[in-house]
């Protein structure tokens, strides 16, 4: 039952930003279903690529998809996302978290003053 | 120039949706509006962009057994309905208003992967 709420959350989320959901998903598994980090990660990842797949199918219908955009970065990611899931695997990701984290918020204030 | 930026982007989002769990589109939403997309189609086009990200990401992380399906197909399926509904309040708010959200998302965003550094030290 939790889980069906969180996912009508993320699905929300997801279709209203383009993201995928996951910044929805991790912390609720986190804290309410108490998972550790590695499988709260894992199985988002599983559960976005369904509801990006639909979020897709809705904007494809409204004509705002531009293919060759995304593939333009969508394929470099993946190569990245291979990068990235072995890395968790290996690193402590502490560093990596402050950096990224401190990249996402100079990236919003530029959102905001533009 | 702008185009191998993108790429290396690409590249740094797909990082982020391996470490993370997240799709990636956190980043392709901000590089895409900056290819000169609009906020709309940079969301649009960004759900696509996910997509090899997140099949990529679910095989490695499925190879080390981290994946839980039950529980992924049970959120995925029920988010399907509420996609339509997200997309629909998109479409209908103003694109600066759309684009300040966006900002707060990621400020959000930011403060949890912080956090969960911070609280994995603990």
């Amino acid at each position: 039952m939790a889980f069906v709420l969180i996912g009508l959350v993320a699905g929300f989320f997801s279709a209203l930003f383009g993201v995928g959901g996951g910044v929805v998903i991790v912390p609720l598994l986190l804290l309410v279903a108490k998972w550790d980090l590695r499988n709260a990660t894992a199985t988002s990842l599983a559960a976005i690529g369904l509801t990006a797949t639909a979020g897709v199918i809705t904007y494809v219908i409204h004509g705002e998809v531009e293919p060759l955009y995304a593939m333009l970065l969508g394929v470099p990611a993946a190569a990245g996302s291979f990068g990235g899931s072995t890395l968790q695997q290996r690193l402590p990701v502490r560093t990596l978290s402050f950096l990224f984290a401190a990249l996402l918020v100079v990236i919003a204030i530029r959102m905001l003053i533009q | 120039m702008t185009y191998l930026l993108a790429v290396v982007l690409g590249v740094v989002a797909g990082v982020l949706a391996g470490l993370f769990g997240v799709g990636g589109g956190i980043l392709f939403v901000p590089t895409l509006t900056w290819l000169g997309l609009t906020q709309l189609h940079a969301e649009a086009t960004s759900l696509l962009a996910i997509i090899p990200t997140v099949l990529v990401g679910v095989w490695r992380h499925h190879e080390y057994g981290n994946v839980r399906w039950r529980p992924a197909l049970i959120i995925g399926l029920s988010s399907v309905g509420a996609t339509v509904g997200g997309a629909q309040l998109a479409e209908s708010l103003p694109e600066s208003t759309l684009r300040k959200l966006f900002a707060v998302l990621l400020i959000v965003t930011a403060a949890q992967i912080a956090w969960r550094a911070h609280r994995r030290r603990a």
